[in-house]
């Protein structure tokens, strides 16, 4: 019998295995950053190891940095430890690091894409559970905890028990105005915050083929909002467009080698899945959450749901949990709810054609009054290719802010947060309580979303904008 | 790591589905570069409305947690089980738990035992009857004890015999420190390096 994607990548980097044990992986890229690389590195120094493969391990400072004065020293004393402590690491064990100020600075999914490192039929893993973005390439990637940091640092495997696989099929075409966001908002709201737990997913279909490489990242990136550690799309000829030329992409003869090896990494046709899960493109439509966990979303044109509509009785407690922290009104359409910020970025929504979607909605139109909106860009690289084109002018004209790059509101480390009681409009992807700081409120939707209802004021689609002004 | 093969202790029902590492831990903890000394930070959103039951006296003295579906969702911050350790819990009992916080858990000899949900309600209610009333939770016979009920849990047959034995995973990996080295000398040469 053939084998799926994720069972190719996983049995070409079985380094031992035994049974009744869990495999050893070999790990091609480890991507580190401020936050949950500490304790493992200070484990290596008591244990007196070493990192086995600097080379194969990357730096990036991108969860508590500010996103602005980054020319100064942090203002925040406790973040600015943690980020020199990140620096001394990367200098004693020899990591690679973009620092702060660095060109390479940004988001650790969106940098390592874009210097071309996530590439086909790798193991990627990162210290921070949106490490499935990278399955957009083909890649098995997916987040790990502190001590697997120390493991693989010390090691550069990780013992792992095989995991199932779900076919996600996506058939037919989406709609006019119906983004990836809005896509993986509606997968996630189908099979919940649990259905994937112990599942590799693959997107497969007609929809998923016609998605462009920045648009995959944003459907893995949240595979772990549907309990699924990793989240992949077979390479085709969109991946390898995107991938020649950059830096760290094979090149020459290598080029042809690597392409030759990318094109065996699809499923085969005598493949099976543990789990296949089926949606309509053409049904779907713009889609936001309303509560506090990814699966609690709806198609924006509807209304706020009631927990009386639910069966379960764990989802009808929740749904009222969610709707009393989200000051939320069951009926109530969901283009009613007026919001106070809007945050266009993170490593869902913070790459140039985001920036670019958001930009053309915001083209001679206005915040609304009383709205903070920020828009955040994912790196360095994407800033100044976004001030290039001169999005950033656009951003400003309308009242937006324009920021440097970080992680920023997604997680609100650093001083990009939501305040207290307040309701947000975002990119990101976790709507959990407290999510963009104490007592947010937050509602996840898409760059042309967010961008609508920052000019509104309320949760919109540019459908519902009028023409700007000018045009 | 330290050994886990039996333990005795009360509960805490947590009657929460979806209960998210953000919950566990807000990202404001996670600036700290310690590995110790988590315990405010735990559920600390939470624990600021009094009526949150960490806060009821008659649960002072937990170290079983019991929590509704997909407990740690969201965030791979091992920091979530640093904070539970700390506070003093040794197990968390849940029908289902995310991925990311399990297999932190298992790497730290930290317990997350899968009861079926109608189990996880009778034990809420006996709790609730009764916080002195003790649970065991026993690895070694994969079982639950509270009063009279007795039910089976299940873990993973390897992180049940690393807690047992209280073994050091990546001291497990590096006998295989041969085998690689041979898997590194077959990588293909165009593959990317950070340096």
């Amino acid at each position: 019998m053939g084998k799926t994607l994720a069972e190719k990548v996983w049995d070409a980097h079985v380094v031992r295995s035994a049974e009744g044990e869990p495999d050893l992986l070999f790990i091609d890229l480890h991507l580190i950053h401020e936050v949950t690389s500490p304790q493992a590195f200070d484990g290596l120094r008591d244990a007196g190891r070493r990192v086995r493969r600097p080379d194969l391990t990357l730096a990036t400072e991108d969860h508590n940095v500010p996103t602005f004065d980054i020319d100064k020293p942090i203002a925040d004393p406790i973040s600015r430890a943690q980020v020199q402590a990140l620096r001394t690491n990367a200098a004693e064990f020899g990591v690679s690091i973009y620092s702060l100020g660095d060109i390479e600075q940004g988001i650790v999914h969106v940098v390592g894409p874009q210097l071309g490192l996530t590439q086909p039929g790798m193991t990627v893993v990162c210290g921070d559970s949106h490490t499935s973005t990278h399955g957009a390439f083909g890649a098995l990637a997916f987040g790990i905890g502190t001590s697997e940091v120390e493991h693989v640092l010390a090691t550069q495997t990780l013992p792992l028990k095989r995991f199932k696989t779900m076919a996600v099929e996506v058939e037919g075409d989406l709609p006019e105005g119906v983004t990836a966001k809005d896509l993986i908002l509606a997968v996630i709201a189908k099979i919940g915050t649990g259905g994937g737990q112990g599942y590799v997913l693959e997107y497969r279909g007609k929809a998923v083929r016609a998605l462009s490489m920045e648009a995959r990242m944003t459907v893995c990136n949240m595979s772990i909002e549907a309990g699924a550690r990793a989240g992949l799309i077979a390479p085709d000829d969109i991946t390898f467009d995107y991938l020649k030329g950059r830096d760290r992409a094979p090149s020459g003869a290598d080029w042809d080698t690597a392409v030759a090896y990318w094109r065996t990494l699809v499923t085969d046709a005598d493949a099976s899945f543990d789990q296949i899960v089926t949606i309509d493109a053409a049904s779907l439509s713009p889609f936001v959450t309303w509560g506090t966990n990814p699966g609690q979303g709806v198609p924006l044109s509807s209304n706020v749901p009631s927990p009386s509509d639910y069966a379960d009785e764990g989802d009808r407690v929740a749904a009222a949990s969610a709707l009393e922290y989200m000051g939320l009104v069951a009926g109530t359409a969901m283009k009613d709810i007026t919001v106070d910020t809007v945050f266009i970025g993170s490593c869902t929504n913070g790459r140039i054609e985001d920036l670019r979607a958001a930009a053309e909605v915001f083209q001679g139109r206005t915040v609304a009054a009383g709205v903070t909106a920020l828009v955040v860009p994912g790196s360095v690289r994407v800033r100044l290719e976004a001030e290039a084109e001169g999005l950033d002018k656009i951003f400003t004209a309308s009242g937006a802010e324009w920021r440097n790059a970080g992680c920023s509101m997604c997680l609100a480390m650093n001083a990009d947060k939501v305040a207290p009681g307040q309701r947000s409009a975002s990119t990101s992807n976790r709507n959990f309580e407290g999510r963009q700081g104490p007592g947010s409120r937050t509602h996840l939707v898409s760059p042309q979303v967010a961008a609508a209802t920052a000019v509104l004021g309320h949760l919109a689609s540019p459908a519902d904008l009028p023409a700007p002004a000018g045009v | 790591m330290e050994k886990f093969t039996v333990h005795t202790g009360r509960a805490l029902p947590l009657r929460r589905s979806n209960v998210d590492t953000d919950q566990i831990i807000p990202a404001e903890y996670l600036k700290r570069i310690t590995r110790h000394g988590y315990e405010d930070a735990l559920f600390s959103a939470w624990r600021k409305n009094p009526d949150f039951i960490l806060n009821d006296p008659r649960y002072s003295e937990v170290s079983v947690l019991v929590a509704g579906p997909d407990f740690g969702t969201g965030s791979s911050r091992e920091h979530a089980v640093w904070a539970l350790q700390d506070y003093g819990f040794k197990v968390v009992l849940s029908s289902r738990f995310a991925d990311i916080f399990r297999g932190n858990s298992g790497k730290i000899g930290f317990l997350t035992a899968v009861v079926a949900h109608d189990v996880v309600e009778q034990i809420w209610d006996m709790i609730e009857a009764d916080p002195s009333t003790e649970i065991t939770v026993d690895l070694v016979d994969r079982v639950v004890r509270m009063g009279d009920l007795e039910a089976p849990f299940e873990v993973d047959d390897y992180v049940r015999w690393r807690l047992i034995e209280g073994l050091d995973d990546i001291g497990i990996t590096l006998q295989s420190a041969d085998l690689i080295g041979e898997f590194e000398a077959k990588r293909p040469s165009y593959m990317p390096t950070t340096a």
